[in-house]
Formats: structure tokens, C-alpha cells, sequence
């Protein structure tokens, strides 16, 4: 039976809460900011539980690796990150989606490229979706408030171990560090993880190079064939005063959040907010249908960030002649009212 | 010297991938003898990195992960972490332990890490054909340095005298040579068993001969070894604040 309890938390400590409710073991970590609080917050966890490990790594490409290697014994393990962690990150991330390994990665998001700044944005998106070498075959959630900190991290070592692909969390330094009283459901029904090298008298043998093209290839179409069924289960979405609209924004993580309110204060304006809380796979049956129950006329896509939540959306909505408006500041925050006068606009 | 395949070796993949004369195979089939006679082969598990050592990721008995350049290391970090009764063994060439993955194999080593890495040393990038590597002494010519390696490239590199610098006192730390394949397999043996035994981190250099790359022959490849033993110093490198 779920017990839910109200408590006062941070969306790091959340998200640390949400990792043992998912199951996890051991993380693997390097203090980066803003992700920093969730390295601290699951090595107080580990000091009250033995059955709880970590190792605090000399970079973020090791961290990657020794998550690699845990999950390898069979343990659910992870990493928490953000911005040039995230680009480091890639290089193990790109050897998980090759083995299909279920690595799941927490990535509060800040601003780039570069360095930028420590605490915000929504620009990483492409990045964990679709960096390295690959053809993001990953399953990026993005949290748009504390509570879905919490449930989202729980929910990915779940979904990465069922459908074995890299899942990942995507926060802010914001969504990290504010705290409000949430409800936290301390049950969840975890997937079990598995040993991955088998200890049997034939031995387990994973390599992620290959000498042929087409062996490679075959590989290749085996992942994407699992991906094509499983991503309607795997995808989700919030449809918000959805009915009856002739317009609609597109809005994930924080700024949908606002986005809520600020349509909350539109008064007649027919309009309602679509939030994909999966950004890959993207939900576009569910977008699909809201389209379909409504006339919808203009689309605001709007995100802190040049594109990139735009990019995906545009590339599924395609074939649809709907007007679409972007609105972009990489790196800024929108406030309700912000995004109410950006609409106005219009 | 035993002339027999190891136990240990994966025998559905014999005749080996590695170019006629190459050191990994003298390498590995001494890694073979010392996990037959340790009796563990069924309790170990085999990290290998990108480069030649790739080559061997089905090449023994062994559960293997094959793994990024240079990442060998942090993954059987985690690895044994997370499966502390399993025996972890990162194996890497020079590039891979001393250029790219250096970070990981010295902070494995200065926080004791109980695992055991075994760094093949030829002096060169041999898989992507031949360019220079840290371990390349002065005066060798590679496809990057075409006129010898000069200084400021540094000279060979000194891995092991590195590594043991920032070691705990628990560590074991050795070079050695194919040329004296029962001293490999006596020191590997050494190696796995300070993991075992003392739940610490080991690491072996083992100088080993590249034909192909270095464009010699049988015996000019063993002419370049005993020269490579002079400025390579072979043995068990001792903590000399101790």
C-alpha cells in the first residue's frame, strides 16, 4: 500500500529520495553545480545505510564509467550531473546506449556553451537526448516540479532496466535548490536489476567495437526495432485545460510550470498547454490527439533554450499545418507573467 | 617455459587476432598460467580497453567487458565495488593507461582501488598504426614523429615509478618483460593475489614487443626489447619513503 508523506524538500533532495525509492545502490559522482547537492544528499543516505555505496570520482568520464561497471555486476547504479559534466558524461553514455545499458543519469540542467552559468537553463536537451556517437536511443524525463524530482527518478531505473536503454532525469539548478512541502509515496513497484556479465560456466562476453559493418548494422536495427515498440509505452505527457483550445503551448521542465499559471490568468483566451514529460521518446500520439480534439491554429513553443525542444516537436508535427510560434531565451527563466506578455503579443 | 594453452584461455578462438609476433599474446598466455594456477578463472572478471587489447575480448574463459580508450580502469573500479568477490583485471596498452585514461589509473591507485591492471607497454599506438606514445624514448621514429622523438615530446614515459608515487603502502607495483615470460606470470600472479589477499590495488607495466609497427624482425624485435629493458628498469618498484 502506498504511504504518502508530506515533507518539506528541495528538488535535490528529492531526487535523492526518489533514487532509493527506485532502488538504487551505489552512485558514482563529481560535485559540479548545480547537481552538487545530490552527490551530498545520497552520501548522508550512505552513512545511515551500509547497503548504500559511492564513490566520489576524479572527473565525470570516470563517474560514467564506474557506473558502467556497477551496473555490469548487476547493480542499479548512477550519476548526477550538469552542463560540462554532461558533455564529459557523453563518453560513457554513448558506450551504455551501445550495450544497451540501463545507466540512468540525473542532469540538472545550466546554462552553456561552455561554462555559461551555474544554475539554469533548458539547454541540454539535445545533449542528453542525442549526444555522442549514437542515434539517442535514450529516454530523457524532464522534471517540471519537486514532487516529479522525486517520482521521475524513481520511475527511471525502473524504465531503464525493463527496456535497457539510458534513462535520464532532466532538472535545473532552480528545481534543485527551491523547496516546497510535497507529497512523497514512499512504494513504488520497482524492476529488479540483473547481473549483465553472468558468472556462468560460459562466460559473458560484451564488446562494443565491431570489425564488420553489417554485423554492426544488424545490432543497430535490432535496437531501433525495440525502441519503435516500446516508445508509445515509454512516452508521457500532461495535457493541461486542453479542451476546447484553438491554441496551444508547448512548454517542458519549470517553464511549464509556469506556463500553468500563466494560462491560468489568460481569462477567455482558448488556450492550454501540452508538456511532454518524456522529451525522447517524444509523446506524439498524445500531442497528436490533442490536435486532433481541437481546432488548434497557433502552437507557442516556448523553452530557455535556441530550439531544441523545438527541433523535436517540429520534427514529428511535420505534416501539420499549424502556424508554430517560438519563443526562445537560452539560458533565462520565464516567469508567468513573462510568458503571458510574450502571448500577448501575438 | 610451459608451452601448453592455458585453462583459462578461450579455446573456441585460438588460432588469436594479434599480429604474428605481437607481446599481448606471450602477455596473456602468461595471464593465463597465473590464473590456472590461482585457481580463480571462474571468479574473474576481464576489463580491456580500445587499441590492440581490444583483440582480446573473447579471449579467455572469463566474463569481459571491452570498454572505451582509456576507461578500462574506471569500470572495473565500479565493477569490483559493486562485486567485491569477484577478481578485477583492467587491461590496456601505454596509450590508453599513461595518455587518455592516466587520470582514472593513478586515482585507482592513490585511493587503493583492489583491483589489478596490467599496462602492455610497445612503445607505440600500435592499432591505429604506429604513431607515438608516451612510452616512445627519444630518438624513435613513428608516423608522428618522423624524424625521432625529441624531448620536447618527453622522453619514455615512467609509469610505474609514477604510479607508485602516489600508491598507499599496500600496493604492488612492477615492471617486467615478454622476454622472461615466467617472470610475467610470476608477477601477475603476485599482482592478483595482493587484490585477494589484501583487498588492494596492483599494477604491472609489462615491455612488450610491437614487429609490425616497429618494422623488425624476430630477432630485431628482441634486439629493441633488451634495449627498451635499459632505460625500463625491471622488477617490483619499492616506495622508497618506506
Amino acid at each position: 500500500m502506498n504511504k504518502n508523506i508530506l515533507q518539506n524538500l528541495s528538488g535535490s533532495q528529492a531526487s535523492v529520495l526518489g533514487a532509493l525509492a527506485g532502488g538504487a545502490e551505489i552512485m558514482f559522482g563529481y560535485p559540479i553545480t548545480p547537481a552538487t547537492e545530490i552527490l551530498q544528499g545520497w552520501v548522508e543516505k550512505c552513512q545511515k545505510d551500509a547497503s548504500l555505496s559511492y564513490l566520489q570520482t576524479e572527473d565525470e568520464t570516470s563517474a560514467g564509467f564506474g557506473v558502467i561497471g556497477a551496473i555490469l555486476a548487476g547493480k542499479k547504479a548512477f550519476t548526477a550531473s550538469a552542463g560540462p559534466g554532461n558533455v564529459l558524461l557523453q563518453d560513457p553514455i554513448s558506450m551504455a546506449e551501445n550495450l544497451r545499458l540501463p545507466f540512468v543519469g540525473i542532469m540538472m540542467q545550466r546554462g552553456g556553451p561552455s561554462t555559461g552559468t551555474v544554475n539554469y537553463s533548458q539547454q541540454e536537451v539535445t545533449l542528453t537526448a542525442f549526444g555522442g556517437n549514437g542515434n539517442g536511443l535514450r529516454i530523457v524525463y524532464s522534471a517540471s516540479n519537486i514532487a516529479e524530482m522525486h517520482d521521475l527518478t524513481s520511475k527511471a531505473f525502473s524504465t531503464a532496466w525493463k527496456y535497457r536503454f539510458p534513462t535520464f532525469v532532466l532538472g535545473d539548478g532552480y528545481l534543485g535548490k527551491m523547496s516546497t512541502k510535497v507529497n512523497i509515496s514512499d512504494s513504488v513497484r520497482s524492476v529488479t536489476s540483473t547481473l549483465l556479465l553472468k558468472e556462468q560456466s560460459e562466460p559473458t562476453y560484451l564488446r562494443n567495437c565491431y570489425s564488420s559493418e553489417e554485423s554492426f548494422a544488424d545490432m543497430l536495427k535490432d535496437h531501433i526495432s525495440d525502441w519503435n515498440r516500446d516508445k508509445d509505452k515509454i512516452s508521457e505527457s500532461e495535457s493541461y485545460k486542453c479542451k476546447h483550445v484553438s491554441e496551444l503551448v508547448i512548454a517542458h521542465g519549470i517553464v511549464a510550470e509556469a506556463a500553468k499559471e500563466a494560462i491560468n490568468s489568460m481569462g477567455s483566451r482558448k488556450i492550454g498547454l501540452f508538456r511532454p514529460i518524456t522529451l525522447n521518446p517524444f509523446p506524439t500520439l498524445q500531442l497528436k490527439k490533442v490536435l486532433q480534439d481541437n481546432k488548434i491554429k497557433k502552437i507557442f513553443i516556448i523553452e530557455s533554450a535556441l530550439a531544441q525542444l523545438s527541433r523535436i516537436t517540429k520534427y514529428e508535427l511535420f505534416d501539420k499545418d499549424i502556424q508554430i510560434i517560438e519563443i526562445d531565451k537560452p539560458a533565462l527563466g520565464f516567469t508567468p507573467e513573462d510568458i503571458k506578455v510574450e502571448i500577448g503579443k501575438i | 617455459m610451459i608451452d601448453k594453452m592455458p585453462k583459462s584461455w578461450n579455446r573456441k578462438t585460438k588460432p588469436h587476432l594479434f599480429c604474428p609476433g605481437c607481446g599481448h599474446g606471450i602477455t596473456l598466455k602468461q595471464l593465463g598460467y597465473a590464473l590456472d594456477e590461482l585457481k580463480i578463472q571462474k571468479r574473474t572478471t576481464f576489463g580491456i580497453d580500445i587499441g590492440c587489447s581490444l583483440l582480446a575480448w573473447n579471449f579467455l574463459n572469463c566474463d569481459t567487458i571491452q570498454t572505451h580508450h582509456g576507461r578500462t580502469t574506471p569500470v572495473m573500479v565500479g565493477f569490483k565495488m559493486a562485486k567485491p568477490s569477484r577478481v578485477a583485471i583492467a587491461y590496456m596498452g601505454d596509450g590508453g593507461g599513461y595518455a587518455i585514461g592516466l587520470q582514472s589509473l593513478l586515482h585507482a591507485a592513490f585511493r587503493n582501488d583492489p583491483i589489478t591492471a596490467i599496462l602492455v607497454n610497445n612503445e607505440n599506438y600500435a592499432m591505429t598504426g604506429g604513431q607515438m606514445a608516451p612510452t616512445t624514448e627519444l630518438g624513435i621514429k613513428t608516423s608522428t614523429t618522423p624524424n625521432g622523438k625529441t624531448l620536447n615530446f618527453g622522453n619514455g614515459f615512467l609509469g610505474p615509478e609514477l604510479v607508485k608515487q602516489i600508491s598507499q603502502k599496500q600496493s604492488f607495483v612492477a615492471r617486467v618483460s615478454v622476454s622472461q615470460p615466467e617472470i610475467v606470470k610470476l608477477t601477475l600472479a603476485k599482482a592478483l593475489q595482493n587484490q585477494i589477499q589484501n583487498n588492494s590495488f596492483s599494477f604491472v607495466e609489462v615491455l612488450s614487443i610491437c614487429p609490425t609497427n616497429w618494422k623488425t624482425d624476430a630477432k630485431d624485435s628482441f634486439l629493441r626489447l633488451e634495449s627498451m629493458q635499459k632505460y625500463y628498469k625491471l622488477g617490483e618498484i619499492k616506495d622508497e619513503s618506506n
